[in-house]
């Protein structure tokens, strides 16, 4: 559903991604984990159209998204720091999207529900906390029921329960057969969702395997001991 | 596309600083008409307000208003929106409201009380220069992500156009007396858009030695229909161009 093929980018003399090609494919649930600043949030970022890639092209449903806009029509995204026009109210916030998106899709209001949104309505996006502004942008991701999700850190800064009312969403969707990509540093939280990983390092895809392989190859159960024991191995392959 | 533009042009209603504009504006044309029985002293005062008060607003009200929304621009980034409707919707909502304010503040008052040529004219330059100097905020904030940055390059932008320039062109003409530079003077004042509002009002006013000195020279050169729809070009122009510019920038730009 979405090729990525040769993506550089750079920032001034910082090369931040440096030849990726990834291919993402429907009903797959996809965690992208690497250290910090590896190019994760660039690389989505590229996907949505916010960042233009220095070269190479991404294809949404076999078409080039450079210079294109409508695609985004399948997208739902939550940022990993949602901002906000800090004078609107939650309310407002999600009738102008509805507004600006013109759906005619039936929405999904579950997680408006699930998070019991309604209450903080007439409340402004500044008087929010962290965890809430979250829940808000969570709400966006999922409203018109798009066909793929990029999720950037979703779980970062929600409270354990609405941290796991967000994952059996999650889990829900990936069922419908939609594309998710989520970014995390918390791969505890990633075992039951996810069904690929792709692990980035330095700007570029260090690998890109499915779960099951991943476990069988090193011989674990857990997705988190799975990617220490790699790169335990990998660190001792450097240091004879 | 109206959408957008609805949305940001009511959220710029309910920001007090455009009111106050208003209000301010209402308050100095009402006033200037009022104490003077002569309306072409009413005129010269609002002609000041024309030449340094709107584009010092324009451009200031813009700027920030622009780094301010740099949360709902990205927002709307991540919606299926093309860019440049984006950029476009803002400016349309903030030219629009700037616009409205000048029109209601000064331009009801202008049409009320001199009701001629002058007062027309004076209120389409009016509307020209907001238009303008919003589309220089645009620029401005464009070139640099620094809020700080760029509120200075509009302040320095208009200061320059406003001031500066002026004196400059006074500085050139002493400079040069002695050779025939009169009509290479006309070229240099399409370089200020701020001249160009000056000149059109002053030929309709007859009182150009009272005005800047560049103003008193050009009588000559402007007069004739071809001058006016001429400097009315490049009134346009200096719309059409610090915009166009920041769109090409905005559409390339990493948020």
């Amino acid at each position: 559903m979405i090729e990525i093929k040769n993506i550089f980018k750079k920032f001034g003399k910082l090369e931040v991604l440096n030849d990726v090609n990834l291919t993402f494919s429907k009903g797959e649930c996809i965690a992208l984990i690497g250290p910090n600043g590896c190019g994760k949030t660039t690389l989505i970022k590229s996907i949505l159209g916010m960042v233009i890639p220095t070269k190479g092209d991404i294809l949404f449903d076999k078409k080039s998204i450079l210079n294109k806009y409508k695609y985004r029509d399948q997208i739902g995204y939550m940022p990993q720091i949602g901002r906000y026009p800090d004078y609107m109210t939650v309310g407002q916030i999600i009738e102008m999207i509805k507004k600006i998106r013109n759906s005619d899709e039936v929405l999904d209001e579950d997680l408006i529900k699930a998070f019991e949104l309604e209450k903080i309505f007439d409340k402004q996006m500044r008087t929010l906390s962290g965890g809430t502004t979250q829940k808000v942008s969570a709400i966006l991701a999922f409203l018109f029921n798009p066909q793929v999700l990029i999720l950037d850190e979703p779980t970062a800064g929600l409270d354990p329960l609405a941290s796991e009312i967000l994952k059996e969403k999650i889990i829900k969707e990936r069922e419908k057969g939609k594309l998710i990509l989520i970014t995390s540093h918390l791969l505890s939280e990633l075992d039951d969702m996810i069904s690929q990983i792709i692990f980035m390092q330095d700007g570029k895809v260090h690998f890109h395997k499915s779960i099951s392989d991943l476990l069988e190859s090193t011989n674990e159960q857990k997705i988190s001991k799975a990617i220490a024991k790699i790169l335990k191995s990998e660190s001792h392959e450097q240091n004879h | 596309m109206n959408r957008i533009i609805k949305i940001i042009f009511l959220d710029i209603l309910k920001n007090k600083i455009v009111l106050g504009y208003t209000l301010i504006l209402a308050l100095l044309s009402w006033s200037s008409f009022g104490l003077e029985d002569n309306s072409a002293k009413g005129l010269l005062t609002i002609l000041n307000v024309i030449l340094f008060t709107v584009p010092l607003v324009s451009i200031l009200f813009a700027t920030i208003y622009l780094y301010n929304s740099s949360e709902f621009i990205e927002l709307l980034l991540s919606q299926p929106i093309k860019r440049k409707k984006i950029w476009l919707s803002l400016f349309l909502g903030l030219s629009l409201s700037m616009v409205a304010a000048f029109f209601i503040g000064a331009g009801i008052p202008l049409l009320i009380n001199a009701p001629d040529s002058v007062g027309l004219m004076m209120v389409i330059v009016g509307c020209l220069i907001s238009l303008v100097f919003v589309a220089l905020a645009f620029l401005s904030s464009i070139l640099t992500r620094d809020k700080a940055k760029g509120i200075g390059i509009s302040i320095m932008s208009w200061l320059f156009f406003a001031l500066l320039f002026d004196g400059l062109v006074l500085f050139l003409l002493f400079q040069f007396s002695d050779y025939p530079i009169e009509k290479a003077m006309v070229a240099v004042t399409a370089l200020s858009p701020i001249d160009l509002a000056r000149i059109q009002i002053l030929l309709q006013l007859d009182v150009s030695a009272m005005m800047g000195y560049t103003g008193a020279i050009f009588k000559d050169f402007f007069g004739t229909a071809i001058g006016l729809s001429v400097s009315f070009l490049l009134l346009c122009l200096w719309v059409i161009i610090p915009f166009w510019v920041s769109l090409e920038k905005f559409k390339n730009k990493d948020l």
